[in-house]
Formats: C-alpha cells, sequence, structure tokens
C-alpha cells in the first residue's frame, strides 16, 4: 500500500530534501504516524498534540488529492492507496 | 537584492491602492532556480482584513501545483501594510515559510506615496535588501 505524500521545502529537513516520500495508512492521522516513523520530527509540524485531542495544525494547509482536510475529516479522513497528499505551509500575515 | 521590471512592480503597487484598506497579496513566480521574478500572480485574501492577510487554501494548491508544473517556483510572495509601515510585523515573520522567497511588503497608508520594500526571512531573522527595478 502506497500513498504519496508531497512536501514542502521548509519540511524537506525531516525527509534529507526529498521533495516526495510515501507513506501508509488508512486515515491521515496514521499515515502521517507512518511518515514520522521514518522522518522524526515531521508529524509536530503538521499536527498540534494539544490539550483536548490531536489536530493538524491551524497554519499547515493538507490537501487529499484536491481536497482541503479540513472539509473532509481531517486527521480521521480515510486514506488508500494511490492517492497523493499534498501539505503546503499557509502564507498568511498580518 | 531583489531585481524587478518595472511593469511587475507596478503591478504590485496597483493591486495594493486598489485593495486597500485591506491587505493586499500575491506572489511573482519565475523559472525555478533563476531569481527571476517574471508572472504576477495576485491573490485572493481570504481574510478581507486591513490587518490580516492569507491565501486562499484552495487557490494556494491550484497556484503552487501550476508553478510545479510550469517548473516555477514563488520568487516573491507580497502584501500590503494600510496602516503601518512597509516592515515585516511579527506575524509576518512567524508565518513566512518560504526560505528562498523574497518577502514584498508594500505599505498604502500615505495616500500620495507606496512605500515597496523587500526583504529575507529565514529563521524568523529579517534581513533587508535592496530593490533594483529594471526599467
Amino acid at each position: 500500500m502506497s500513498i504519496e505524500v508531497r512536501i514542502p521545502t521548509i519540511l524537506r529537513t525531516y525527509t534529507d530534501g526529498a521533495k516526495q516520500v510515501e507513506g501508509t495508512g488508512s486515515t491521515l492521522g496514521e499515515l502521517i504516524a507512518d511518515l514520522e516513523s521514518r522522518h522524526a520530527g515531521l508529524s509536530a509540524r503538521l499536527i498540534d498534540a494539544g490539550a483536548q485531542s490531536p489536530a493538524l495544525r491551524r497554519f499547515v494547509n493538507v490537501y487529499l488529492n484536491d481536497e482541503d482536510v479540513r472539509f473532509l475529516s481531517g486527521l480521521d479522513t480515510p486514506v488508500k492507496d494511490g492517492d497523493t497528499v499534498t501539505v503546503l505551509p499557509a502564507v498568511a500575515g498580518g | 537584492m531583489l531585481t524587478i521590471s518595472r511593469d511587475l512592480y507596478d503591478k504590485i503597487v496597483a493591486h495594493a491602492r486598489e485593495d486597500h484598506p485591506d491587505e493586499a497579496c500575491g506572489v511573482l513566480a519565475g523559472p525555478a532556480g533563476s531569481d527571476r521574478p517574471e508572472r504576477f500572480i495576485p491573490m485572493e485574501n481570504a481574510e478581507r482584513s486591513p490587518t490580516f492577510y492569507r491565501f486562499d487554501a484552495k487557490e494556494q494548491l491550484r497556484v503552487w501545483r501550476e508553478m510545479d508544473d510550469n517548473d516555477e517556483e514563488p520568487v516573491v510572495i507580497y502584501h500590503s501594510h494600510t496602516a503601518t509601515e512597509a516592515y515585516p510585523s511579527r506575524t509576518d515573520v512567524s508565518y513566512a515559510s518560504e526560505p528562498d522567497t523574497h518577502y514584498v511588503l508594500v505599505s498604502t497608508r500615505d495616500e500620495g506615496s507606496t512605500e515597496f520594500r523587500s526583504y529575507r526571512i529565514l529563521d524568523a531573522e529579517v534581513t533587508e535588501e535592496p530593490v533594483v527595478v529594471m526599467e
């Protein structure tokens, strides 16, 4: 089972410079945990372990194929072989 | 140093003026590794605020994918300040996430003139750089 994960420039320090890595899992949360096992520290950049329950960080955009996972089920979003997950840090400021 | 054509400089200023008093934001894409801004991509400010900006997530995916397909990268990310100076705020610094990008700040606080300055933001450190406009 293989899901392609596209990594933005700023997170490539966790992937030895790779702009794309592969992982497995049946939900986005599981996929991220799987990536963490090979790319330590990546999970903390994506997930806020938080007080109540873990959630995707607010200013990181994660997309499953073309959809923003905020409009799906966040970390519980089901993922499957052949999917592409894209991570883009939000561009924002004040 | 940021080298930018007069045409792109004027387009950024016009965008900032048009959206004032909301902050305007956008990207100048250029060939990957060239450090040359070529393509003007004004973005929607999903916050529509006079003090905050955020690229709409869906639009950002489309634009970033397009740049990838064109072998381009975001050479410049610009936004405007509508009441303060053209200098990165603490918020701007904390969200800066493209290490190779020139961050352009424009200020529209003065009706008569527009400030246009450029910076690198790396590891939370701001370094101003000269802007060279090619006529």
